[in-house]
């Protein structure tokens, strides 16, 4: 058996908006282990986004216990999560959250700004590794104008990945982009996937969920199906028998 | 985290947004050289009069007769006769805190030299005068005692009588007539300038006081006395011997008022000082204003840049960033604003005051103090104005931010 990373138990979250309660997630049980690559899937209103709050320790549940990577962060302060977040996890968003007019290589940087352990010589070749790792060494120094969607979620990708965190949590990271850079974007997390690196992918795509290990359904604050993905799909393959577009 | 990387964070983003900074920093700019060039103005004028003040000496003290009542009709200043000779010994006698006093008695008249004339004034003094005015000889000699016991017809020219009736020769020796009377010239005085009022000191005769009171005015009494205090500080004790000396003189009897009063250079320094003081204040003052202007332009823009950087807050939240995090980034960046803004006004206030000096010859100066206050006012404006953009930028909920459109 891998190690468990990801470990909730009866996980409840509400939300209070004037005198109505909003039971968002009603008593949610999931284990994520180690080297898996999980699709949290539902539609929207299901309870999937608050989840990857929970996960992400951007929220705290109402109820229920969560551990991540064997800590409880039921009872850690507000700084201790976001150190938390600063070592144990990596975030990759739909709409890439770059910082503008800042360098592809100091937005991988950014994570490592907030680690005091870290010197600036060791921030810079872990950022340039980053960079490498998804593709974009020969575009470092690009701002992120000067670089298509597909190339930002890449820098996106290198800047969860810098600070080597336990879980990548993704939001939705394709819902920008067309589908030939949508299967781009999961070859190289199938691809990092392959290398050990835990994933959990937010996505109410399909198509998205079947290149992942495992699919779990949200709907109204409830997992409803929870299974391994049968006929798992390989990204590189299907790009290869992607038509190529003559555009006149 | 550390500040040094809190520092580099806020410094890169203000990288990002250099003319916005630039702008941002220009409200401050100005102030703090408006400041420093209104403070190097009043500085600079209140040092000049100070200056000029104590060109005449500043432990100078004049005493000259009061009101004096005639079957209690009380009468101006200028015209009584009540000061004597022996007033001025007693004064030498008496006040421990006067160095020197000197008589004096004045006239005006055209001096004339050959078929040259001009329009002047002699002093009738002793020796003392010299030292108490800060009058220097220039060249020649000063009286003897001899020529003052005996009402010697002689006298000093200053340079400006000597520019309008010698030209370049050389008066020592020559005959000069005041009124009608003839006066050898004994010597020539050291070039003195204007004074505070714009009043030539230069043109002038100095005689010996007794040639003056008898040989020209026809008279007994002084006009009026001027001495020196042995030091600026003792001053007040100075004008308070001097009063009782000649209280005592007078006879005047306890109640009754003052025959004359006593005036001290210092004290007309403190008058004019103090309204250059009240001046710098004021323009201070209002540079202050513009001073603080800027900085609430300073709190203005990064209250906006918080809004507008509002997924920018929740991307380093996520990332790891803590709300102190944000709050120094956001503090170092508006304290970075006005001392960058600052020193630039610093520099831009020094050039302009120096820039002044040269063209317009305005007398300024350049205090280390307003210079560090400035310095002072910009970091704490930056603080006090960065704190609040800095502490709603620190409470956002990463969650809101991230979804901030």
């Amino acid at each position: 058996m891998m190690k468990t990373i990801i470990e909730v138990n009866q996980l409840k979250k509400d939300f209070y908006v004037g005198d109505i309660t909003v039971h968002a997630l009603r008593g949610v049980n999931l284990q994520i282990s180690e080297g898996e690559f999980v699709a949290i899937m539902g539609t929207s209103g299901s309870g999937k986004s608050t989840m990857l709050n929970i996960l992400g320790c951007l929220d705290k549940p109402t109820s229920g216990t969560y551990f991540l990577d064997g800590i409880s962060m039921g009872e850690l302060s507000k700084n201790e999560l976001a150190a938390l977040r600063n070592i144990k996890l990596g975030f990759v968003f739909q709409s890439y959250n770059l910082l503008s007019r800042t360098s592809a290589l100091e937005n991988v940087e950014l994570p490592l700004f907030y680690n005091s352990k870290i010197k600036s010589k060791e921030r810079r070749e872990r950022a340039e590794a980053a960079l490498e790792a998804v593709g974009l060494a020969d575009r470092m120094h690009h701002m992120p104008n000067q670089l298509s969607g597909g190339q930002q979620q890449r820098v996106a990708i290198a800047r969860s990945l810098v600070n080597d965190p336990v879980v990548i949590l993704a939001d939705e990271a394709t819902g920008n982009l067309d589908t030939r850079t949508s299967y781009e974007i999961m070859a190289l997390l199938q691809d990092l996937n392959q290398k050990g690196k835990t994933i959990a992918f937010v996505t109410h795509e399909a198509d998205i969920a079947k290149f992942m290990t495992r699919q779990v359904i949200f709907r109204d604050g409830h997992i409803i199906r929870e299974e391994k993905v049968p006929n798992r799909s390989n990204a590189v393959e299907l790009i290869k028998a992607l038509p190529t577009e003559e555009l006149v | 985290m550390n500040y040094l990387n809190s520092i580099k964070i806020a410094f890169n983003a203000l990288k990002r947004n250099k003319f916005r900074a630039f702008l941002t920093m220009l409200g401050i700019i100005i102030g703090v050289a408006s400041v420093i060039v209104m403070l190097a103005i009043g500085q600079g004028s209140k040092k000049s009069i100070q200056d000029q003040m104590a060109g005449m000496g500043t432990n100078l003290i004049f005493a000259m007769p009061g009101s004096e009542q005639k079957g209690g009709v009380r009468m101006g200043n200028s015209d009584a006769q009540s000061m004597k000779l022996s007033d001025v010994e007693a004064i030498q006698r008496d006040c421990p805190a006067i160095s020197d006093v000197s008589p004096e008695v004045r006239s005006s008249g055209q001096a004339v030299v050959g078929n040259q004339n001009w329009p002047t004034s002699i002093f009738g003094v002793n020796n003392n005068y010299f030292s108490i005015r800060k009058y220097t000889i220039g060249s020649g000699r000063s009286f003897t005692s001899t020529e003052i016991d005996t009402y010697a017809k002689v006298c000093l020219v200053g340079q400006t009588v000597v520019n309008n009736l010698f030209g370049k020769t050389n008066p020592i020796g020559q005959t000069i007539r005041f009124g009608k009377i003839p006066l050898l010239i004994i010597g020539v005085l050291g070039i003195k300038g204007e004074n505070g009022w714009g009043q030539d000191q230069d043109d002038l005769l100095m005689a010996p006081y007794t040639t003056v009171q008898k040989r020209i005015l026809a008279i007994t009494h002084v006009q009026s006395i001027a001495a020196s205090a042995v030091s600026e500080s003792l001053n007040a004790a100075a004008i308070e011997q001097i009063s009782k000396s000649l209280r005592n003189s007078h006879k005047l009897k306890d109640g009754t008022e003052d025959d004359f009063q006593v005036r001290s250079q210092s004290e007309m320094v403190q008058t004019f000082s103090s309204i250059s003081d009240i001046m710098t204040a004021l323009l201070g003052a209002i540079s202050g204003i513009s001073l603080l202007v800027g900085g609430i332009g300073i709190m203005n823009i990064m209250y906006v840049s918080v809004t507008e950087r509002t997924r920018e807050i929740g991307l380093r939240l996520s990332v790891g960033g803590r709300g102190n995090d944000i709050l120094l980034q956001f503090l170092i960046e508006s304290i970075l604003l006005s001392v960058l803004g600052g020193i630039i006004g610093i520099s831009l206030g020094v050039v302009a005051t120096q820039l002044m000096a040269s063209l317009m010859n305005w007398p300024v100066v350049i205090t280390t103090v307003s210079v560090v206050m400035a310095f002072l006012v910009c970091s704490a404006i930056g603080i006090f104005f960065g704190w609040y953009p800095a502490r709603k930028a620190a409470s956002l909920n990463p969650i809101d931010a991230l979804r901030y459109e």
